[in-house]
């Protein structure tokens, strides 16, 4: 089956609504089709992958090391918006440590949360060839 | 143009499956084709037949069912996502172990992977949602 440029755009915070987390199945599913997969994090989406998530007084499931399993499902190009983290006052230090293991560069573990701004976003999203939002 | 449209939100709480239905009239009366229609999140709410709406509203689920046997489409829905919200066929029923079923005709339950090779194999994807 062809290979296309897929991105899932994650717009909403973790908890709250389903979107995130079914958005998560998504992105599993497409890692078995080999395509070629990247994750854009906007709005309040960035807090999906947000340090030190604790769901224990909501009463629903803390799917958020689901997100650390990425890598190891080659899906490691997660883009995240400057602007976004910004209005929300947070900043890289307040995400998770996503990473990957390179196995054309011995197994180097690699990080796989990319700082954009605005315009590089949108410019990466004028690439793919699959745009599903969440 | 071959598309594939993805629905992730419920009929009469939302637009999108209106919008989503007029612009696959649209296509096909253009001429184009729809590859699938895949319904997920709320979105697989357009897909029972126990809808029963005041006369005077449109039938939201009974239009993608005609649309459907009129073009013969695709409309699937996403099993994970029908599972959580009490959407079954008569198969899935029997599994679960469900005194009913509730599904309309022209839809089919099927996984996740739908989504994906409907976006493969289509020209464009396009998402109806919130």
């Amino acid at each position: 089956m062809a290979t296309k440029k897929f991105m899932f755009v994650n717009r909403k915070a973790p908890y709250g609504t389903v979107y995130a987390l079914e958005s998560l199945e998504v992105v599993l599913i497409s890692a078995a089709f080999e395509q070629d997969v990247s994750l854009a994090f906007i709005d309040d989406g960035v807090y999906q992958i947000a340090k030190g998530q604790d769901t224990t007084g909501i009463g629903q499931k803390n799917f958020s090391a689901t997100y650390k399993a990425l890598g190891d499902y080659e899906i490691n190009k997660l883009y995240v918006e400057k602007e976004s983290l910004e209005e929300r006052g947070l900043t890289l230090d307040d995400l998770m440590d996503l990473t990957w293991e390179d196995e054309d560069d011995d197994y180097e573990e690699k990080p796989s949360i990319h700082l954009v701004d605005r315009a590089d976003m949108a410019g990466i999203m004028a690439q793919q060839e699959v745009v599903i939002s969440f | 143009m071959k598309y594939t449209l993805m629905i992730n939100e419920g009929p009469y709480q939302h637009q999108s499956s209106d919008t989503a239905l007029q612009f696959a009239r649209a296509a096909l009366e253009k001429g184009h084709e729809i590859y699938r229609v895949f319904f997920y999140h709320d979105g697989v709410n357009n897909g029972t037949r126990l809808s029963a709406p005041p006369q005077d509203d449109r039938q939201i689920q009974k239009e993608w069912s005609e649309l459907a046997k009129q073009h013969d489409l695709d409309l699937v829905i996403c099993i994970a996502a029908a599972q959580r919200r009490g959407l079954m066929d008569a198969d899935e029923a029997k599994r679960q172990g469900m005194d009913a079923d509730n599904i309309i005709e022209g839809f089919r339950i099927s996984g996740l992977g739908q989504l994906i090779e409907g976006g493969i194999q289509a020209d464009r994807t396009l998402v109806f949602g919130d």
